[in-house]
């Protein structure tokens, strides 16, 4: 009678120690989730802000501006342009 | 008066009687059942009610606090991004709490770019919320919270940018603080675009720091990213070439608008004036419309090929059939219709390309008003095209019943009835796809083709095409729509100013074409309001605008020349000679 007591005690402590172990993980799981969602949500930050930068730089006005200025380009005249076809 | 005689305490004649059984009883009882009232109160709390104190407890220290959720992109048809938001931090401080070293003081100031005396005067103030900075980068706001000063706080805000500023202004409009649609797209698509805000429960502590996140409630939903038809290449064609002809023509406004013939999607669209979204402090009215779909003017010419359409559809004329034109007058009731030109007789072709009011009117003369009314309305005038967009206008067509007959004689030639710009386009989609009108779209189409109405026989189409290819040539209104290396069609118009009820000598000089003539592919249409720098013609002044873009958009897209390359020959000058052309373009 004694034995099956202790037995069950110590199951049930077991079982106690077993709860605080899965809740202490379960906390420091959540708080990892919490802090890469976090990281995840600054890299698309990020993100939008490279792309802002890059639309920025790559506005066609800035684009046409260097290219006719610094690299001396301009639209091709007639008798420049070679058209090719795609022979189905 | 009796002698007082003193009486000590032990001595007291009371002591001597002995107390009754009860009283004691009773007072042991009473005190037995207020231990029992505690124990069974300590009970309640602990045992059955504990819920409440402990809901009272948490309130003390545990928060819900919101999630921002971010406003979707909206993106050119490429991926291009033209609107987007990003997170900026306001500081905020509760005065009370911020007791702060000078040091300290100093710091905070230098990272707000900041008077130390106005953040002292701020910190200083009675009020229990002060915004010391708002839309601070988030970097700085970092280091602000890393100087980890008490009472003071932040919060997420976002603003939104628009990289292309007023290249495409009217078109994706702009937002309020609060990140809510208020103009244009932002507005018509603000239901995908905005975001559902999560929320999550978290531990704070006496100043209000998060020490620990307990769970999240709800995730944040972010907005979705809309796609728009737009071609951001050809936006900026159309815009650039709009800037210049109304500096050159001194104009109040102007609109272009280009249509993919094929799937119904609107590339560009661009007004002027125009307005820089990303800085909207001094705003008038007149930049902020978006004249190609709110604004409804009498259109002129660009009606006419309708008129030829419907004539031709009905079997009535071929396009070598001669109308008298009345050496270039007609009389109608008391109104007197002429011509700019005079001309004896011309075919129907001759008509379109010369852009005869008289004959024009001849062919419109020969319908019945509900059959012209049917056509218009087929053609979608009169009402608005439901595109979503915040304030489309529909024009005016009026019912047949009440025409007059010089005002059906007026409609055939885009008097008397009222468009926007955009439906004239689409109306030449009848043109450049075989007969039948397709239905618009802002957003880019990845799915099948949307379905399109019959309005005239396919066999009309393509012969409206030639003519409206002889309009754009050498010997019609508009030869300055000609470009290198493909056929164009089109039609002028210039149209007199309804003001007041009256018709003024101010113009609206229109054109709308469309290009490569072989296999259509875009519709261009462009309007420009009160050109003041002595010419008003369409074919002077909004036709060459509609060969800028028809040309920089073909190049754009790709589209094979359907003409041989040859170099352009103005009537008048010299062939430019290839070397000497490169250096003009």
């Amino acid at each position: 009678m004694i034995r099956a007591d202790a037995f069950l005690v110590s199951l049930v402590v077991a079982s106690a120690l077993g709860v605080v172990a899965a809740q202490h993980q379960a906390r420091k799981l959540f708080s990892e989730l919490e802090r890469e969602q976090a990281r995840a949500h600054e890299l698309e930050v990020e993100w939008g802000q490279l792309q802002l930068e890059q639309s920025t730089w790559a506005a066609l006005s800035r684009v046409e501006a260097a290219a006719r200025e610094n690299l001396g380009l301009g639209e091709p005249v007639p008798g420049r342009i070679i058209v090719v076809e795609r022979v189905r | 008066m009796s002698p007082h005689r003193p009486v000590t305490f032990n001595h007291n004649p009371l002591l001597e009687k002995g107390l009754q059984e009860w009283r004691p009883r009773l007072i042991l009882l009473g005190l037995m059942a207020c231990f029992l009232a505690l124990v069974g109160r300590a009970a309640y709390l602990q045992g059955f009610n504990h819920e409440f104190l402990q809901a009272e407890g948490k309130s003390r220290y545990s928060r819900v606090i919101p999630v921002p959720a971010t406003r979707g992109r909206i993106t050119d048809r490429h991926g291009d991004v033209l609107a987007i938001s990003t997170p900026v931090r306001s500081v905020w401080a509760i005065p009370p709490d911020a007791v702060l070293t000078p040091a300290e003081t100093r710091q905070l100031a230098s990272l707000l770019e900041m008077e130390v005396e106005d953040l002292n005067r701020r910190l200083s103030s009675e009020q229990g919320f002060v915004y010391l900075r708002r839309q601070l980068p988030p970097e700085v706001a970092r280091r602000v919270s890393e100087l980890g000063l008490p009472g003071i706080h932040q919060q997420q805000e976002y603003r939104r940018y628009y990289p292309a500023g007023e290249v495409t202004a009217h078109m994706l409009g702009f937002t309020s603080v609060d990140d809510v649609g208020q103009e244009g797209v932002e507005l018509a698509f603000n239901a995908d675009l905005k975001g559902r805000p999560g929320s999550r429960r978290v531990i704070r502590d006496r100043r209000g720091q998060i020490i620990e996140d307990v769970e999240s409630i709800r995730p944040p939903h972010d907005g979705s990213d809309v796609v728009l038809a737009m071609d951001k290449k050809i936006q900026f064609i159309a815009y650039s070439a709009l800037r210049e002809a109304m500096q050159k023509h001194k104009a109040l406004a102007g609109s272009v608008v280009v249509l993919d013939s094929r799937s119904g999607e609107i590339l560009a669209l661009v007004n002027a004036p125009t307005f820089n979204p990303n800085n909207r402090s001094n705003l008038t009215g007149a930049q902020l419309r978006n004249r190609v779909l709110t604004d409804v003017f009498e259109p002129g010419s660009t009606m006419k090929p309708f008129i030829a359409a419907l004539a031709l559809d009905y079997g009535k004329v071929t396009p070598d059939t001669v109308i008298d034109t009345d050496a270039g007058r007609m009389t109608i009731g008391r109104a007197t219709i002429s011509d700019v030109r005079r001309h004896k007789g011309l075919t129907v072709t001759g008509v379109i390309q010369k852009s005869s009011n008289v004959g024009t009117v001849k062919m419109a003369q020969q319908f019945t008003p509900d059959e012209m009314w049917k056509m218009f309305d087929e053609l979608g005038f009169g009402v608005p095209l439901h595109l979503g967009f915040p304030g489309e206008a529909g024009g005016r067509l009026r019912p047949a019943k009440s025409w007059r007959p010089i005002e059906q004689a007026t409609m055939s030639y885009g008097h008397g009835i009222s468009t926007t710009l955009v439906q004239m386009a689409r109306a030449y989609t009848v043109f450049t796809r075989d007969g039948e009108l397709i239905p618009l779209s802002l957003t880019r189409i990845d799915g099948p083709p949307q379905p399109t109405r019959r309005v005239f026989s396919a066999e009309t189409a393509r012969t409206m095409r030639h003519m409206l290819e002889v309009a754009a040539g050498p010997q019609g209104t508009a030869p300055r729509a000609q470009i290198t290396g493909y056929r164009v069609a089109g039609k002028t118009g210039t149209a007199h100013k309804l003001e007041g009820g009256r018709y003024t000598n101010k113009y609206i000089s229109s054109f709308v074409g469309f290009a490569p003539v072989s296999n259509p592919r875009l519709i261009v249409a462009v309007m420009i309001d009160e050109p003041s720098a002595g010419q008003h013609y369409g074919g002077a002044v909004a036709a060459p605008v509609f060969a800028k873009v028809a040309e920089g958009a073909l190049r754009a897209l790709g589209v094979a020349p359907d003409a041989p390359l040859v170099p352009l020959h103005f009537a008048g000058q010299a062939p430019t000679p290839v070397t000497a052309a490169k250096e003009r373009m």
